[in-house]
Formats: C-alpha cells, structure tokens, sequence
C-alpha cells in the first residue's frame, strides 16, 4: 500500500432534504495522497468537491468518517494546512504585504516584527509581486490578488497546499502565467498538494493524479487517473506528448457521459471498491511510452502567451 | 467636469438664500402702521407692538444679535444670562457623556450579539420592545431614580443614541464575509485577536454608520432634554429666550444648534472614511 500522508477515509455529507429525509452529497469517500503528491479532484459543481476540501481544510466537517494527516485524525483548521481561496480572500484594508504578514505573524506569534516582515517579503518577491508589496487588494488586479493570496498560502511553511479551483476566477492569459508559477513552486519544494478544479487541462498540466468525482447527489469517487505525462512537462509541449489525447480524452468521456452513467456501470456488474478506487492509467503501454517525447523548449515567458491560445485550439478540435 | 458644477450649484445655493433673505426682510418690515390701542395695553404688549413693527424679528436683527453672541461668547452675567458659548459647551458635553457611554455599552453588546446567535436571539425581543420608546419618555424614571437633572439629561442622550450604535454594530460583525472569517480560522487566530484584526476591521464602516446616526439623534434629543431639566444649555437658552419673548435669540439658537448638528455629523463622517476600506 502505497503512503498514505493524507488519508481520507469513509467521509461523507447528508443535509436535511426539504421533504424529509436526507439528502447524501457524497458516501463513503476513501482517497489517499502521498507527501509531495499533487493530486486534483475534478467533478461537475454539486458533486461536494468543495466541501471535500473544506473538511481537509478543517472547516467543514463530514457527516461521517475521518480525515487522518500524517497520522493524526484533523479537528479543526490547522497552519499546517494552508488554503488557496477560490475568491482570494485577501483582507481588503491591509496591504498586500500585510496580508501576507498577518498569515506569518500568525504561524510564528513569538517573531519580531522584523522577522515577520522579512519572511513575508520573501513570500511576495516568490511570487514576483515585490513592486506591488505596499498596494491594498482594491489596487490589485485579479492575477495579482490571486498570487498574494498564494505567497500568503506558501509563507506559513505549509505540509499540505489545499487549493479550491484558485485559477477560476482569472483570464486564461494570467491562468497560464500563474499556474506554471504554481507547478515551479510545488515542483521545487516538494509541496504536497490537494487541488479542486473543473478545468481538465489546469488538471493535466498541474497533477500527479486526477481523481474524478462522479454527479452528486450520491457522489462517489470513480476513478484515480494517473498522470501519464513525464514530470518535466511544460505548457508549451505538454499538449504535443502521445499521452496528451488519450488522457485528455478519458477525462472528458468521463465528465461528459460516465460522471452520470457511474451508477449504471456499478449495476451492470463493474467491479469497483469505494476504499479503493481503481487506479487508471489511460494510455496502454504499448500504444504510448512513457518517456519525455523531445520537444523544442522555447524561452519560458514564450509559454505564456502560446499556451491557452493552442489550448483552445485543442479544444475545439477533441469536441 | 466637477469644478462648473460645483461651481453652478455654489451659485444656485446663493441665489435661493439670497431669495429667502430678501423675502423674510420684505415680509417682515411691511408692517401697517402704529395701531390704535389703549396705553395701558401698549405698554403691556412692549415695544415691538407700539412701533407698529412685527414681533417677527428680519434677517439683520437676527444677524446682529448672532454677530454679538459670536464676539462674545463666553460671558456669565447671572444664572438665566450666559454666553451662547457657554450653553452649547454644556450641551456638547451631556451629549458626548452621554455618547461615551452608549458606545462603551452598545459596541462590545453589539459584538456580543453579532458573533453569538445564541445572545442574538435572546436579546431581541429586549431591544425591539426598548427601542422605539422616546427618549424622553425615561426623563421622569431618569429624574426620579438618579435624582439630578444633568445626569439625567446624560442618561436620555444614553439611552437614544445607544441603539443604532448597538444594532449597526450586531449587523456589522454578524456579516462579516464569511471568507475572511475563514481566513482567520485557518490561521488558527485566537478569538480576541480574531475579534480585534479581522472582525473590528471589517464591520467598522458599519459601527461608524450607526455612531453617524446615533450623534444625530443624541443632537436632536439634547435640546428636547435640556428644556425639561432647564438650568443651563442651548435647549434651555431656547425655552428661556421663548419665555423672554426674545424670537430673535430663538432664531439665532436655532440656527446655531443647526450649524453645531452639521459639524457633528461632519465629524463622523470623516472618522467613516478613515475605517472603510475599498474592495
């Protein structure tokens, strides 16, 4: 069994149905995520992946179940979980350096001013907003607020990134730019992470895995898709590696047509486990390897603005 | 495109001032003649009625009379004759005693029932009952239980201007963005600290919303107070002037408790924009 450094384990969430009885968003969850993993959940909005998160997070609490992290069951928020909001939750009357420092002087109450403001200025200057340091969030254009809020997220050290759709909100241009800042941060520091997206190629480009949440209510976990794509992947090349379509592909069938028909599969006899969801890997061996395919690398500020224009591009022609 | 229409509405404003001057004055000085009347009554009626002239002072009276309150503001010459000054320093003081208070009361109780749902619904039927009685309607309790006039003219302004302060106040911090909340919580910020950096921060365009309201009913109530208890302030200045038959000390008190009311309001509206913040 593989390490299991987040473990969720039979978590699930029923509200009071407006006829009596209940109503189960999501059953019996079971997903482990190893440390220095980078897992997304994709699934279509009302199958509970937020409130997934909000639990790991420590703000929610499942109906049923327990999420254990790095061996202990969570009770609550902790530091050692950061959070990346979906609307960047950025406090509007502090600056963005402010910010920032409050999450800092928060993880370390005993260091001096000083301290506290020097580690959030690395934070800043890591997400390459050091021009902007002393602006107020108003000032702030959504790419820019989204990355305090990520420089907020990674200052207090944390063991485990939780992000909530983070890019949503931004322009494809900005997406592009902030999530290869994110893969180069998580890639370098090892960071454990646990994303939340409805973006395929967001998931593709970013995760080790993708876990594919089948419509709630009733939401199970169906599947694990393992990434195929080589690690040095960059947004520029990873839609020309054989293994793009095929992954692509499988994780489209799935939201279009199977996210629905899951159920049916389960009653037409498909063996399947909630507490261990298979392990899929979409591309079969022979058809293609899994070494790096070579590809012309361009100058990485080149990759901004190629990516989400052959993105689209891609699109339209797998639709 | 700001500065002409500043400019034409300065104009327009003068106009219409110019227009309501001009007209008092006309409407005032055409009076018809001395009017045939026993001596004896003349005498009793005072000077006004034998010239023929209004009882109604005209703009100038009332502009000299202001023009030597404001050169001489501070004089005592006796218990019922003191310095314009003086009367509204005693009303701006019960009112910010009384003000004081209500905030030292109102903002922690309105935090109270803004984070507590609990306390929030069990004081409500408390503040529903409370807060739609006149303030004056507590001076005869006030006067019987605190048995001093100046207090309880303190206490009304208390209890008048504690309301709005502590129902903004409850609004405020009860919606307070759920995501900056959450922000806190996982920050693993304790309450207080919660309570002091995000919560304060974020409802206090509301609190100061409802202290702006609170110092204008506090202003409105002082003068309605003040000719109960009598003794000193303007609200009394303005009975004792109406029981001098003095309408020219009457329009001019008028018109200072309007100018005092503005700059109040002012105030907070400054200290408003001090505390919001732009999202």
């Amino acid at each position: 069994m593989q390490d299991r450094y987040i473990s969720i384990e039979g978590i699930s969430r029923a509200y009071p149905a407006p006829g009596g009885g209940v109503t189960t968003i999501f059953d019996d969850l079971w997903l482990g995520v190893a440390r220095g993993e980078f897992v997304a959940v994709i699934g279509h909005s009302g199958c509970g992946k937020t409130t997934v998160l909000n639990i790991l997070a420590g703000l929610d609490v499942p109906s049923s179940g327990v999420v254990v992290v790095d061996g202990k069951a969570i009770e609550g928020p902790s530091l050692d979980r950061a959070v990346i909001f979906q609307s960047h939750a950025l406090l509007p009357w502090k600056s963005a350096l402010g910010n920032v420092a409050y999450a800092v002087a928060s993880r370390w109450p005993k260091w001096s001013r000083g301290e506290v403001s020097a580690k959030a200025m690395a934070a800043i200057r890591l997400v390459g907003l050091e021009h902007a340091a002393e602006r107020r969030p108003a000032e702030l254009s959504g790419g820019m607020k989204q990355r305090v809020g990520i420089a907020r997220a990674l200052s207090i050290d944390p063991k485990i990134l939780l992000m909530d759709e983070p890019f949503s909100a931004l322009d494809a241009l900005t997406r592009g730019t902030l999530q290869d800042e994110v893969r180069n941060i998580c890639v370098e520091t090892g960071q454990t992470v646990f994303m939340i997206t409805h973006d395929v190629d967001e998931a593709i480009y970013l995760a080790d895995k993708i876990v594919l949440m089948t419509n709630g209510p009733g939401a199970r976990i169906a599947e694990i898709v393992v990434n195929p794509l080589p690690d040095g992947r960059t947004r520029n090349d990873v839609h020309r590696h054989p293994a793009y379509y095929p992954l692509r592909n499988h994780i489209i069938d799935f939201l279009v047509t199977r996210s629905k028909s899951f159920d049916g599969e389960l009653a037409a006899g498909r063996p399947w486990d909630a507490r261990n969801p298979p392990l899929v890997n979409p591309v079969a061996p022979e058809r293609a390897p899994l070494a790096p395919v070579p590809v012309p690398a361009g100058p990485s500020g080149e990759a901004v603005e190629a990516g989400p224009v052959l993105t689209q591009a891609q699109r339209r022609r797998t639709t | 495109m700001t500065k002409p229409i500043d400019l034409r509405a300065g104009a327009v404003s003068l106009l219409i001032l110019v227009t309501f001057l001009l007209a008092w004055h006309l409407t005032v000085s055409g009076g018809s003649g001395v009017q045939k009347m026993d001596p004896e009554y003349a005498k009793l009626m005072g000077i006004t009625t034998t010239q023929g002239k209004s009882a109604m002072p005209g703009p100038l009276d009332v502009g000299a009379t202001l023009w030597g309150h404001l050169k001489d503001p501070f004089y005592v010459r006796g218990t019922n004759d003191v310095g314009l000054g003086l009367q509204l320093g005693h009303s701006i003081l019960r009112v910010m005693a009384g003000y004081l208070l209500a905030m030292a009361v109102a903002i922690p109780l309105g935090f109270l029932i803004g984070m507590s749902p609990l306390m929030s619904r069990a004081l409500d039927p408390f503040i529903q009952v409370l807060k739609p009685i006149s303030p004056l309607a507590w001076m005869p309790l006030a006067l019987y239980t605190i048995k001093d006039s100046g207090a309880s003219a303190i206490f009304v302004i208390f209890i008048c201007s504690v309301w709005p302060m502590l129902i903004n106040t409850a609004f405020g911090v009860a919606n307070v963005r759920k995501e900056w909340i959450n922000v806190a919580r996982t920050l693993e910020v304790g309450t207080f600290r919660k309570a002091f950096t995000v919560i304060l921060p974020a409802a206090a365009p509301t609190i100061v919303t409802g202290m702006r309201i609170s110092i204008g009913i506090a202003w409105l109530v002082i003068v309605a107070a003040e000719m109960l208890v009598g003794g000193t302030g303007i609200g009394y200045f303005v009975w004792n002037e109406w029981n001098n038959l003095s309408i020219t000390n009457v329009i001019t008190a008028i018109l200072v408790i309007g100018v005092v009311g503005m700059l109040l309001d002012q105030l907070l509206a400054r200290l408003g924009r001090l505390v919001t913040f732009p999202e």
